[in-house]
């Protein structure tokens, strides 16, 4: 019996964001990563094109994080050393990006300036030949001190910087608009919030092929399922033409998993729930399987094996499968 | 699902007579297509018509049952391709494999490894659901003994992997009594396993070639009579099998293609068992009614079982905890009191970072019809008034010799009004469940 199978025609695909300029385009990148492009949900490419699989980012701190034990084991030696940090995850443990996050800025921490975040910015820039996402320590008056200077020191590098919400995008974005790098646009798991985010962005002229879009990646077990089903209605959106959901999506995967309980509680205090580090490990992974289903083009990741089993999974995921 | 009453109306004989209750048969169709009556109240509806009207009225996608009892389980009957659409409604069946080459110290030291896979977390129980029992000896009577070890040792069903009717007939003269999945049929063997399937009322997986040979062999099996079906392309690659789940979702529902329309298997394979729950955990997202792995390490199970319960929690219903006092560790009266919402996700994140701080407290859990603090306070379920009330009435009063409430840091505008409405002292929490272990460490570590 000949089986008709259904290949859904759509009359749009997500759109494509460059991230990193190379020396002819006026950077110091060896290479340049394109995200998006999809004209088909998540793998599968017997609808249509992935011109440009999922990527993952490594996450850097510019000070010493106050991480599990587990996670920080694999960078011991770098954790103060942001551009040794960078060029391990690079060289050691293969990652396509660096997400640097300027945490140091943070009032309530060391309060570094925007000239020392700027500093550390192009230490990393030297460190490594891979594209850059840099984001802001989250407090909202601090950052909008310290990413203009960021943006103005990597200037010509076409970053991706983060992040802008919808009560405090104005900054960042003609930060973006003046350098010429590319935007993170964070709403809180709310799909309203982000198409409104990003039309307020455009109407300041940065064009949609600079702005990705972060729809707060909820943890394995905190929620998944909300920013899941949200991902899926973003791709159907872009697929079906919506030009305010069509931007490629990255999810913050490391920092979800490991606020989790499951990632940080001792075996001995829970001994039902196995080897913790292990567990911790499987944690970040899960949480990365499920959100690659879900449409994810960026995952930014924390423990190298995660990273690596994540990796596997995604190669073993684009092996065609037209019918 | 499905029919309108027009469609049924087409089928009617149109004698309106009356017979069937309402005056005319457009009425009665009317009646039909919202589920007030049922179509044998019409004593001069054709078979003809009676088996359209009944096809298209079947759900997409049958609903099949394996095991017996409380362990029954039950696969299938999903409506919808994305659960934002509705809700996905039967959670995939998590089995583990147990191979029948095992002697006997092995074979119990991996169902007490199986039996010891059930997970307490967020007030909730994870548990697997079935053992899948495969036949690498080759030989009958291991298999035999193996599948009666295993329904007497766990509390699992069963999955019986065999494609040797003798050997499948040997295992069901021991186990057919607890229903278990027979996988599977092929082209080889398929009239020998209907026949068994049928005798023993046991569901029997459909071990297809690629979607074109599955759909043949279906109807084939289907022509025999049998329609207790679960299936299988044969295909193992983890993109080929996605792709293939979904194309037999796909025309169920859309096409109503009905040899598709029964639950599906997938069988997650990997260098080792990390690569398998991994795999395992895309097809649970991804439309398999039945995953089957032999990773069985807890750190491995109890995020893929994690994995099922959020993608099968229904997105229409906010999930909530009782509105009410909760304790975390060994209170007493002068334990913090923190306060937050009904809504489980909200209510479990703060638990469970209350429970991190190492500092015994209460949690007021309020009754915001399962939102979260913010969607709550917008909506006017979290003011200062009601919360103030609920403080007054739950309880709390009487269990500390404190007057002293953290509220959660985003609604820090309520203080006053809560502090007039309760007479407490409100304290200005952090914003994110996460800020709680350092916030109660510098506020109550004693
Ligand atoms: S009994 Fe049948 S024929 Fe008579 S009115 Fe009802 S539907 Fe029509």
């Amino acid at each position: 019996m000949a089986v008709d199978p259904i290949k859904e025609r759509y009359t749009s695909k997500v759109g494509e964001v460059v991230i990193g300029a190379t020396e002819d385009q006026g950077g110091t990148r060896s290479h340049t990563i394109t995200i998006g492009g999809d004209s088909t949900l998540p793998f599968l490419q017997f609808e249509g094109e992935i011109p440009h699989p999922p990527v993952i980012a490594m996450e850097v701190v510019d000070v010493e994080p106050d991480w599990n034990e587990d996670v920080k084991k694999p960078f011991a030696g770098v954790l103060q050393d942001p551009a040794a940090w960078a060029r391990k995850c690079v060289d050691e443990f293969g990652a396509d990006l660096i997400y640097l996050k300027l945490d140091g800025a943070n009032p309530d921490g060391e309060d570094k300036t925007p000239e020392q975040c700027a500093k550390t910015v192009e230490e990393v820039l030297k460190a490594v030949k891979v594209p850059l996402i840099v984001v802001g320590c989250g407090d909202a008056d601090k950052d909008n001190e310290v990413m203009p200077t960021v943006a103005e020191a990597g200037a010509g590098e076409n970053l991706l910087l983060g992040t802008a919400e919808e009560d405090n995008y104005k900054t960042l974005t003609a930060a973006c608009m003046v350098h010429k790098h590319s935007i993170i646009a964070l709403s809180p798991i709310d799909i309203n919030i982000c198409k409104q985010l990003n039309i307020l962005i455009s109407e300041m002229n940065l064009p949609l092929d600079r702005i990705v879009i972060d729809p707060t990646a909820a943890a394995l077990g905190y929620g998944i399922e909300y920013v899941y089903s949200i991902m899926e209605r973003i791709r159907l959106g872009a697929l079906q033409g919506d030009k305010m959901l069509s931007m490629p999506v990255i999810c913050t995967v490391g920092y979800e998993a490991w606020r989790a309980k499951e990632a940080n509680a001792p075996e001995d205090e829970f001994p039902g729930w196995g080897d913790q580090e292990e567990r911790a490990i499987m944690w970040e992974t899960l949480t990365a399987t499920t959100l690659l289903q879900a449409g994810a083009h960026v995952l930014v990741m924390r423990h190298p094996e995660a990273v690596r089993l994540t990796r596997k999974n995604l190669q073993e995921l684009l092996v065609p499968n037209k019918f | 699902m499905g029919l309108t009453g027009l469609d049924i109306y087409k089928q009617l004989p149109k004698k309106n007579c009356g017979e069937c209750g309402p005056p005319t048969c457009l009425a009665f169709a009317m009646a039909l297509a919202s589920g007030k009556t049922e179509l044998s109240a019409c004593p001069y509806v054709s078979e003809e018509a009676k088996e359209a009207l009944e096809s298209a009225s079947a759900p997409p996608i049958k609903l099949v049952k394996v095991g017996t009892g409380d362990r029954e389980i039950q696969l299938g009957d999903e409506q919808v391709l994305f659960r934002h659409e509705k809700t996905f409604y039967h959670p995939t069946g998590v089995a583990i494999s147990v191979s029948d080459a095992l002697d006997e110290d092995e074979l119990q030291a991996r169902l007490d490894t199986i039996n010891g896979l059930v997970f307490d977390r967020v007030g909730q129980q994870y548990r697997v659901d079935l053992v899948a029992i495969t036949n690498e000896s080759g030989d009958a009577a291991n298999f035999a003994r193996t599948a009666r070890t295993v329904a007497g040792k766990t509390n699992l069903a069963l999955v019986l992997v065999a494609l040797d009717p003798v050997v499948m007939r040997a295992a069901l003269s021991e186990v057919a009594d607890q229903k278990p999945l027979l996988y599977a049929a092929n082209n080889d063997n398929y009239e020998e396993m209907t026949q068994l399937a049928s005798e023993n009322g046991c569901p029997l997986a459909v071990l297809g070639d690629g979607l074109d040979g599955l759909a043949e062999l279906v109807q084939k099996i289907v022509d025999l009579g049998y329609k207790e079906l679960v299936l299988d392309t044969g295909n193992r690659e983890i993109s080929r099998v996605l792709a293939d789940l979904t194309q037999i979702r796909r025309l169920a529902i859309k096409k109503r293609f009905r040899p598709f329309g029964y639950p599906t298997i997938a069988f997650a394979q990997g260098e080792n068992t990390r690569d398998e729950t991994i795999q395992a955990a895309a097809f649970v997202a991804k439309y398999a009614s039945v995953v089957v792995t032999s990773a069985s390490g807890k750190h491995e199970i109890m995020p893929l079982l994690t994995v099922r319960a959020n993608i099968f929690t229904d997105p229409q219903k906010p999930i909530q905890v009782e509105p009410k006092v909760y304790q975390v560790g060994e209170v007493a009266p002068d334990s913090p009191v923190y306060v937050t919402t009904n809504f489980s996700l909200t209510y479990f994140s703060v638990e469970g970072e209350v429970e991190a701080s190492k500092v015994p407290s209460y949690i007021l859990a309020i009754d915001t019809d399962g939102t979260s603090v913010l969607t709550a306070w917008a909506a006017g379920k979290f003011s200062g008034e009601i919360v103030g009330e609920f403080v007054k009435s739950c309880g709390i009063e009487e269990k500390v010799n404190h007057r002293e409430i953290v509220i959660p840091g985003h609604v820090a505008v309520i203080s006053g009004k809560l502090e007039e409405a309760s007479g407490w002292k409100v304290i200005v929490g952090p914003r994110e469940a996460a800020g709680i272990p350092s916030f109660a460490r510098s506020r109550f570590a004693s």
